[in-house]
């Protein structure tokens, strides 16, 4: 793969399509264990990691594969993953597998693995399916962070608490910026204003960036709009 | 799709199932021991806060009593007492209760005794109380729960043993008073339940593994 071939899977996994901003995949823990920074970063990374591991097994079994029983080889092949990096996690994390819970097992159900499993590692080699599940992951990991932070800022009035659950210590209790904060943020319903926010922002710089481009090299952006 | 096809599809799955299993199996060879090893010390730790300002010098989980319901203990489910001891004599009993009446279902708590009937620490261990008001009774989150440590039965008396409002001596939390009040209570029946059977509690063997997992 050339290197602006990289640069180019690293806009698209980060910005562009991003899983959870753009294909609004795997909404499900995104939304549900975002209310702190230390939880968007965990999940971030087991989901990250389960979806380097899964795109690496799928694209070197991908010759042996047939179509009509890929979706349960793939099944499978998540299954076991999630259920060795939440064993990874109860062995060296325990206190963020106990804030995560449940949300760790169902790593399975987040569609944004079984998605590049079908769409990029069954039919690309097994370097390039990792580099995308690292992109993609990096993708779903960053916004759920973003997300973490917000939630924390606005409904807790603090930055980074817990982050002993993560690296060991002593219970911090992060940045304290105010005491107590808008509690919606931190019930389920501020976990979608806060997509809704992220997806605004999004669609904004874009647009912003559109009207740019246009600004600067009209006759270009005019041949690419039709 | 013929049957020669059927046949390899099948061997296929069969091959790669065998392959993440023994992924699994490996996975799970090599944590268990650290994961039994994180459970006990997790155990250990969340009850030392519970032991505020008390010397012991046996194993705090050793001394395991299970108290199947009906009990006059709070909570409709087995309470756990562990019994904690300095060169043999009693110094404290930490009570594994539950205050039914929380606001979000019930609340389950931690509740050290010492042997003279003193709270030695209260701490919540499970709840659903809301986020940002009644989940202030977490000790990461607020003192309120400290307030507890060094108060009896007979500081303040069993009657005052409520919140502000309710003409009590403990503060209420702003905006939750169900949670506060239902913690003060199950705290006051744990209190009279220690002073009723301290003796017993004491005298009694402890739970032996095998007959905890036939209770189990």
């Amino acid at each position: 793969m050339t290197e602006s071939g990289i640069v180019e899977r690293f806009k698209s996994g980060l910005w562009r399509d991003n899983p959870g901003l753009v294909q609004l995949l795997g909404l499900c823990p995104l939304l549900a264990v975002t209310s702190t920074f230390v939880n968007g970063l965990g999940l971030g990374i087991a989901t990250l990691a389960v979806l380097i591991a899964s795109n690496a097994l799928v694209s070197a079994t991908r010759r042996w594969i047939r179509p009509e029983i890929r979706i349960p080889i793939y099944v499978l092949i998540i299954a076991s993953l999630v259920t060795c990096i939440e064993l990874v996690f109860k062995a060296w994390f325990p206190s963020l597998d106990r804030s995560l819970g449940i949300f760790i097992p169902l790593i399975v159900t987040n569609c944004a693995i079984v998605a590049r499993a079908e769409v990029f590692a069954s039919r690309n080699p097994v370097g390039s399916s990792m580099l995308d599940g690292f992109v993609m992951g990096s993708g779903f990991a960053l916004l759920l962070m973003a997300i973490g932070i917000f939630r924390e800022l606005v409904g807790q009035g603090s930055l980074f608490s817990s982050m002993d659950m993560l690296f060991g210590g002593e219970p911090s209790r992060g940045l304290v910026l105010a005491d107590g904060g808008w509690l919606l943020a931190m019930l389920p319903p501020g976990a979608f204003f806060s997509l809704a926010l992220a997806i605004a922002a999004k669609n904004g710089i874009d647009q912003r960036r559109r009207e740019n481009r246009q600004s600067i090299m009209p006759g270009r952006a005019h041949r690419a709009s039709k | 799709m013929n049957d020669a096809a059927v046949f390899r599809s099948g061997i296929t799955l069969a091959v790669i199932a065998a392959i993440c299993t023994a992924l699994v199996a490996v996975t799970y060879q090599l944590t268990e021991a650290r994961i039994a090893a994180n459970e006990q010390a997790w155990l250990e730790r969340s009850l030392q806060p519970a032991l505020s300002g008390l010397f012991y010098d046996s194993g705090v989980t050793e001394s395991k009593l299970i108290v199947p319901p009906p009990h006059e203990l709070p909570g409709s489910e087995a309470a756990i007492i562990y019994r904690v001891y300095a060169a043999d004599a009693p110094v404290a009993a930490l009570f594994v209760v539950s205050a039914r009446d929380g606001y979000a279902g019930p609340i389950r708590l931690l509740v050290g005794i010492d042997v003279n009937g003193v709270v030695s620490g209260v701490r919540v261990l499970e709840h659903r109380e809301t986020p940002g008001l009644g989940d202030r009774v977490e000790s990461t989150k607020s003192d309120w729960v400290r307030q507890f440590n060094g108060r009896s039965l007979v500081d303040p008396k069993p009657v005052a043993w409520s919140i502000k409002r309710d003409g009590g001596q403990f503060d209420q939390l702003t905006g939750a008073s169900v949670t506060p009040r239902a913690i003060i209570k199950a705290l006051r029946e744990t209190l009279l339940y220690f002073d009723a059977n301290k003796d017993t509690i004491f005298a009694l063997a402890a739970v032996e593994a095998a007959k905890e997992e036939e209770m189990q």
